[in-house]
């Protein structure tokens, strides 16, 4: 138990180690493109992209470093906007990675400790809470970015898909049997 | 039946329109009628566009009617109240009239038959200010009942605009409904008072009723009132009857001759618009003390009997058919008109403020639209288009997902009125297509928003850690040059105090070891016996 959380926050330190270098070696100030490509990117910060966050992900793409096909939240859309920002061919996502539907971090209060690493973890300060004390995911601020899920020692931290409600309800691509003319 | 050109005023045409038969003169035969209490009633809290209202009766609770049972949350937004007195049996989730067919916050209400009100407080509205004017419009759950279901106190506050003319929308366009008709035919007097409320709050100077000149009952009806009642300014105005003349723009247009261009509003333009059903219902509101609780809704189409009832806002709409006696071959409902409305998910959700009409549709009344067939570029729907778009190239941009082209071609002026698609040859449901992009681009806009706030999010996360490191580091470098200092100090002699502070925390430490010492001791022995 003991060992596994000093791993844990190791592992967190490690990360925010990366983090924090990355946001040091990584900052622009004001690369216009990387701005532009990062205004398309969805802002998960999750580093499915294999980088650490969005901006370093534009910064990527930004000096040829990387595909535009690597951000899964951001969907084949997002693959199309890039596309167009850039001038370049639209390319569909590899088998590595792939779209999943928007979901929500939830955190079983039953269960949580109050160890913070989910804090730490959080890369946009979505989840509330002290030392010792359980913790709580603000849903209007996470980005279902699941970097929360690994560090929680007791498992207590699950994604849910946001399901289809009057609110975010959308009206389908009409399908028709198109006839050809007799 | 048209009347004569009897009105005083020059009338102005917009583009396009259609005709379609009105099938209107079966619903307006008999007068209204009241439904009777339904057994039960589901109320939804969410009946306008805004964010739902945050129920505040409990499950169990007795509650009157009239009595406040969701309360605006948010500023778009409007009150919801219990329609008859009863007890609230449920507050969850239920099937509502809605496209989607997904459900949303009810309150669930039995009614015990009293019919008891909350106590009524009728006023003045000369003694008040439009601004405590809208406040009671809110609290009274006011809104637009010609089909949006807008909150009415929102089109009140106008602050930075001046409003000279005041338009009362008693247009109603769209085949087959006659619940605004029949409400101008036998309640003119209050439609009138409402609309001389609205022209104080809003200070507007003219007040012109629209009315298509189908409806020669209504039409003399609300002159009489309005000569009756000595109301100056006021003028009621025959407009030609053509598919949708009801649209606000399109009758703003045909009264006062004002364009309103793509993206501006009408009151930019000094003129506001209410449906005459709303200007009855803030008269109720003020001079009854009576919050919104019923409204008129038509039955038609593949029924026994037609008609116009009042009807209690969350009666099952099953109910409602049941009066209309819905004919053996009815395979659906819609609500609404046959250009705008939308099929029901089911016929026990009930009705709610929006509700104009129910229609019962059967293979006879509207047969299955034709297979659809390539758009062939004949421009027929851009000639009837009311807002003067081109809908052959928004279908366009809608199918093949060009969002962009089609919100640069105007998109958002498409009032969804259906035109096009009527006449369209190729039978392409057009409608259906620029609904999808419209909510895919607020979908996309909303997503944006989202990440525009993550963005600022975790920018600030950032260089808070960094923050926090040089902080750190900061701090480590002043403890080593303390230390240092120390060290440097330690030459010194110690003084008499520091002597003592040594020696206690030396007494301490040996304290401590003996105490784990001991400790381990102890174990041994557990473990040796
Ligand atoms: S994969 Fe995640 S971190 Fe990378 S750009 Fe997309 S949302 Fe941002
Ligand atoms: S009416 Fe139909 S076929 Fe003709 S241009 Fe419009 S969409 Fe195309
Ligand atoms: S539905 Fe839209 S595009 Fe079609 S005619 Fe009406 S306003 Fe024009």
């Amino acid at each position: 138990m003991l060992s596994a959380l000093l791993v844990m926050s190791a592992i967190a330190a490690v990360l925010g180690a990366v983090l924090g270098f990355a946001a040091i070696k990584f900052h622009t100030e004001g690369n216009p493109l990387v701005d532009k490509i990062d205004d398309v990117l969805p802002q998960t910060q999750c580093g499915q992209c294999s980088y650490p966050g969005c901006k370093p992900y534009a910064t990527a793409i930004a000096a040829g470093e990387a595909d535009i096909n690597r951000c899964p939240p951001g969907g084949e859309e997002g693959i199309r906007k890039l596309a167009e920002l850039l001038g370049v061919e639209f390319k569909p996502f590899g088998e590595d990675a792939v779209p999943k539907a928007k979901s929500l971090a939830v955190i079983d209060e039953s269960t949580c400790i109050g160890c913070t690493l989910c804090i730490q973890a959080c890369p946009v300060d979505a989840i509330a809470g002290a030392a010792k004390q359980m913790h709580t995911v603000i849903a209007s601020e996470c980005t279902g970015c699941e970097l929360c899920v690994a560090p929680c020692p007791v498992d207590c931290i699950s994604m849910q898909v946001i399901g289809e409600k009057i609110a975010n309800w959308k009206w389908k691509y009409p399908v028709y049997a198109m006839t050809a003319t007799t | 039946m048209p009347v004569g050109n009897d009105n005083m005023r020059k009338l102005y045409h917009f583009h396009g329109g259609i005709h379609p038969p009105s099938n209107k003169t079966q619903s307006t035969r008999a007068t209204i009628a009241r439904a009777p209490l339904p057994a039960k009633l589901v109320i939804p809290l969410h009946q306008h566009a805004g964010e739902t209202a945050k129920p505040v009766a409990r499950v169990g609770e007795r509650v009157l009617k009239g009595q406040l049972i969701g309360m605006p949350d948010g500023i778009v937004s409007s009150a919801v109240h219990a329609s008859t007195s009863g007890t609230i049996t449920a507050i969850d989730m239920q099937l509502i009239a809605h496209p989607s067919g997904l459900p949303n916050l009810c309150a669930t209400l039995i009614p015990d038959g009293e019919e008891e009100w909350v106590p009524r407080k009728a006023i003045d509205y000369r003694d008040h200010s439009p601004a405590g004017l809208q406040h009671l419009l809110r609290m009274a759950g006011v809104v637009g009942l010609g089909g949006a279901a807008f909150p009415s106190d929102l089109k009140l506050s106008l602050d930075r605009h001046k409003i000279t003319t005041l338009v009362l929308n008693g247009a109603e366009c769209e085949p087959y409904i006659t619940c605004d008709d029949m409400l101008m035919r036998e309640r003119a007097a209050e439609i009138v008072q409402g609309a001389e409320m609205l022209r104080f709050m809003l200070d507007a100077e003219e007040v012109l009723i629209g009315i298509e000149d189908n409806k020669p009952e209504a039409i003399a009806s609300m002159r009489a009132a309005v000569a009756a009642g000595g109301h100056r300014r006021m003028e009621v105005i025959a407009v030609p009857t053509v598919y949708p003349g009801g649209g606000a723009k399109q009758l703003i247009r045909v009264l006062t001759g004002i364009e309103v261009a793509a993206g501006v509003r009408s009151t930019d333009k000094g003129v506001q618009c209410f449906n005459v059903a709303t200007a009855y219902t803030v008269h109720r509101a003020f001079a009854h003390g009576e919050p919104l609780l019923s409204r008129i809704v038509t039955i038609t189409g593949n029924v026994l009997h037609p008609r116009n009832y009042e009807v209690l806002i969350g009666t099952p709409i099953a109910e409602l058919v049941a009066l209309g006696g819905a004919l053996p071959d009815t395979d659906s409902y819609i609500m609404g008109g046959p250009m705008m409305g939308f099929p029901l998910p089911s016929v026990q959700v009930p009705l709610v403020k929006a509700t104009n009409c129910i229609i019962a549709s059967s293979k006879k009344i509207f047969p299955p639209p034709p297979p659809v067939m390539p758009c062939i570029r004949c421009t027929r729907c851009a000639d009837v288009c009311p807002a003067d778009l081109q809908p052959q190239d928004l279908f366009w941009f809608a199918q093949s997902r060009e969002f962009g082209r089609a919100q640069a071609f105007n998109l958002f002026d498409c009032i969804e009125c259906g035109a096009c698609s009527y006449v369209c040859p190729s039978h392409i449901p057009l409608v259906q297509y620029y609904r999808f992009a419209k909510s895919e681009i607020h979908a996309r806009e909303h997503d944006k928003q989202l990440a525009d706030k993550a963005r600022v999010r975790h920018d600030y996360r950032e260089q808070r850690i960094e923050r926090e490191k040089q902080e750190k580091a900061d701090k480590l470098a002043a403890r080593e040059k303390a230390a240092q200092a120390a060290r440097l100090a330690g030459a010194q002699p110690l003084t008499a105090q520091q002597q003592a502070e040594q020696a206690e925390l030396e007494t301490s430490r040996a304290h401590i070891r003996e105490l784990a010492q001991s400790a381990v001791e102890h174990a041994d022995e557990g473990t040796t016996k």
